[in-house]
């Protein structure tokens, strides 16, 4: 599955998660960060609540009229002289990229950054077919540069990465020899990525929006690197996921004020351009040529099930940012491209539950993450779904399936639960000790691997209101 | 008022001293309690690990079981939750989701009990200590029971309470999860100690007994002298 990033188990990446220090500490820091400037830019705008209601609307009018909006868009990107391909499957999307790239003897292709292009693997499709492709966007290009580390946040690729390791990795591998400063670094990446655009046959930009009214593209960034890609090269692909859409400007406007809030906590970002086609004759600079790549790849599927909600993600990663699970084990321990809350969403709906079974039950369902959804998802209430589905397909310990099963008799039956809860004292006895249980057995051992367990109380609470009942009656 | 008493099955094995709490506090209060001897589980564990059609069995048993109840009140937001989310269990417009939103509409949270429908913020309670308050995930976020616990606590006399630091962090409980993903639910709760221990607080105070017990566990693992109360005994405490 290419938007697998580990050949290892789920347990041994959260070992691994768990235990690299920078790795916590850099994420520790940047969630802080990013949760609290989010926080400020949503007061800042008084009725945050409303804005998102607005934006929860805008995406499932959106993803409910799919089919007329992505015609629309399709329609107007031909009519401006670009080309419009569907892609059913990431092999589809791959192969026609790869024959654009082939057709105008493409060496050097200049990249923006696309989560979509990850999910399909396009850069290693390229590099097969002998294309070099840079990535522009300054956290991707750590990445590449890192020996093709895999990004651990949808915004933020590097964020596992603190400056010092920045730092070291411009060092071993382009010879850098300033200091860990961001200015210094990201104006060392910004000399060097320059050459690269000049040389760009190609560009290839993700897409934060498309505009069917208009047949236009927008894209948000802080670096200006996607206006760069998209200025420059001859030709121009944009690989979008095919929700990745809005009706028209105004509905625009108001996903893109929640995407920047929500994800960085700033009113706008420093660029955000929008291309219409290619460029026209009296025009000075743009593409000659556009291709607009849309990628299903599992997205259709998703389409009028429980989970269509998932469509609407707008790719904020607020919800990531605010994950305690995320922070602890960080994003390569989701083992997928898209980590986090709605990573774990996504992830086994694109990718199937064989490969991402465990990612719906890494959560406490504190629900942080759908409380601040820019569109509203319920993130938590989607993994319980998840959960439904792998319980009912009988993909659970059947040891778990019981324990259920008999819950739900003992929860039907008061006789039985009283038996049940009177006997917990006894049960459990010859584990405790001074009034707690700290070396637990079976499923409790778990628990006592890091905790203690309350002793059951000898005399419950009903047997103690039984009593007093007794008791007041006898004086009555 | 008539008060019928939602006791959650851990609250009546593990923690009835605090359902005792509860029926002083009330009585104080000046309502009648019930306890409806038919009640056992939410269901809570079987819903969240994707089990409903177990969880709409225990529902229903709980629906039956308060069905002649004038109010019901539960010392665990959490619980009260679920009770909250039993009509998606059920086909809409059914018979049995009519009685699950019946149920809902007089289902509620013990401290937004005592402010929303008595109209109390000051119980008259006094407990000397030095606390921080935990607020729990279920309560404040999917409950939205936010300021009641808060208001009651700022008119207990003598009680000094201090910001938990990252208050609205998950304390790792998550029912199966502290079990199924313990590692992970580990970190958590040690973030949350680490939190309790910077206030230097001599307290903790919650308002949902499973939290209490998985962060409570981690003290006493980690020795850390702190006592953990349910908000129903500080509210019942008179000083003494
Ligand atoms: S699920 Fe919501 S919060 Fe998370 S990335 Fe998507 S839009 Fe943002």
């Amino acid at each position: 599955m290419p938007m697998q990033i580990s050949e290892q188990g789920f347990k041994n990446r959260v070992e691994q998660g768990i235990e690299d220090d920078f790795m916590r500490g850099a994420v520790r820091s940047a969630q802080e960060r990013l949760q609290t400037n989010r926080a400020i830019a949503a007061e800042e705008l008084g009725d945050w609540e409303d804005w998102r209601t607005l934006g929860q609307e805008i995406r499932s009018h959106t993803i409910e009229h799919l089919d007329y909006y992505l015609h629309l868009l399709s329609e107007n990107v031909s009519k401006l002289g670009g080309h419009v391909f569907f892609a059913e499957t990431a092999e589809e999307a791959n192969q026609y990229i790869k024959d654009v790239a082939q057709k105008k003897n493409a060496k050097k292709i200049a990249k923006s950054k696309s989560m979509v292009t990850e999910e399909i693997s396009m850069n290693q499709a390229l590099e097969e077919i002998g294309c070099e492709v840079i990535e522009t966007d300054l956290g991707e290009y750590i990445l590449q540069i890192d020996d093709h580390d895999p990004p651990s946040h949808i915004v933020a690729p590097a964020l596992h990465k603190n400056k010092s390791q920045i730092r070291d990795v411009f060092e071993e591998k382009l010879g850098y020899e300033n200091t860990d400063k961001p200015e210094e670094l990201a104006l060392f990446a910004r000399e060097k990525l320059r050459q690269e655009f000049l040389e760009a046959d190609i560009g290839i930009t993700g897409c934060n929006f498309a505009v069917a009214e208009s047949g236009s593209i927008a894209l948000v960034t802080n670096e200006g690197n996607a206006r760069m890609v998209s200025a420059l090269p001859k030709t121009q692909i944009t690989v979008m996921g095919m929700e990745r859409i809005v009706p028209g400007w105004e509905e625009l406007d108001i996903v893109v004020s929640l995407l920047t809030r929500a994800a960085v906590g700033q009113k706008l970002t420093s660029y955000i351009t929008a291309l219409t086609g290619p460029k026209l004759e009296e025009e000075a600079d743009g593409p000659e040529e556009f291709h607009l790549v849309i990628v299903d790849n599992g997205r259709s599927n998703i389409l009028g099930t429980e989970f269509q909600e998932a469509l609407h993600c707008i790719r904020c990663a607020a919800c990531i940012n605010v994950c305690p699970v995320y922070r602890h084990v960080g994003g390569h321990a989701y083992g997928s491209i898209y980590p986090g809350p709605i990573g774990a969403v996504l992830s086994p709906l694109l990718g199937g539950y064989d490969d991402y079974e465990e990612l719906p039950y890494a959560s406490s369902l504190c629900g942080a993450c759908t409380e601040v959804c820019p569109v509203k998802i319920p993130l938590h209430e989607q993994l319980i779904m998840h959960r439904k589905n792998m319980a009912e397909e009988k993909r659970t310990l059947l040891a778990e399936r019981l324990v259920m099963q008999s819950f739900g008799k003992a929860a039907e039956s008061p006789a039985l639960f009283n038996t049940a809860t009177k006997m917990a004292p006894f049960l459990t006895a010859p584990l405790s000790k001074e009034g707690k249980i700290s070396k637990g057995i079976g499923p409790l051992k778990n628990w006592t691997d890091s905790r203690d367990f309350p002793e059951p109380n000898r005399e419950r609470f009903r047997d103690w209101f039984d009593k007093r009942e007794r008791r007041k009656s006898k004086n009555a | 008022m008539k008060v019928s008493l939602f006791i959650t099955c851990l609250g009546d094995v593990f923690n009835a001293d605090t359902g005792v709490h509860t029926v002083e506090l009330l009585e104080r209060l000046g309502c009648e309690i019930d306890f409806p001897r038919a009640q056992t589980c939410c269901g809570q564990p079987a819903f969240n690990s994707g089990y409903h059609k177990e969880a709409a069995e225990a529902a229903k048993h709980m629906i039956e079981a308060f069905e002649h109840a004038e109010y019901v009140v539960g010392i665990s937001g959490s619980c009260v939750y679920m009770v909250h989310e039993y009509e998606g269990l059920f086909e809409e417009g059914s018979e049995w989701q009519i009685r699950a939103r019946a149920l809902k509409e007089k289902t509620y949270e013990l401290t937004e009990f005592i402010v929303d429908v008595l109209g109390i913020e000051d119980v008259g309670a006094e407990y000397n200590g030095v606390a921080t308050y935990h607020t729990s995930c279920h309560m404040t976020r999917l409950l939205g029971v936010k300021e009641a616990p808060f208001k009651l606590l700022r008119n207990v006399k003598g009680l000094q309470l201090i910001d938990l630091p990252n208050r609205s962090d998950c304390c790792g409980f998550g029912g199966t999860f502290a079990v199924k993903m313990n590692d992970i639910s580990e970190q958590m709760v040690d973030e949350k100690v680490n939190h309790i221990k910077e206030t230097e607080a001599d307290t903790l105070i919650g308002a949902d007994g499973s939290c209490l017990m998985n962060i409570g566990g981690r003290l006493s693992r980690r020795e850390v002298p702190v006592k953990v109360m349910h908000i129903a005994e500080i509210l019942n405490a008179r000083g003494e």
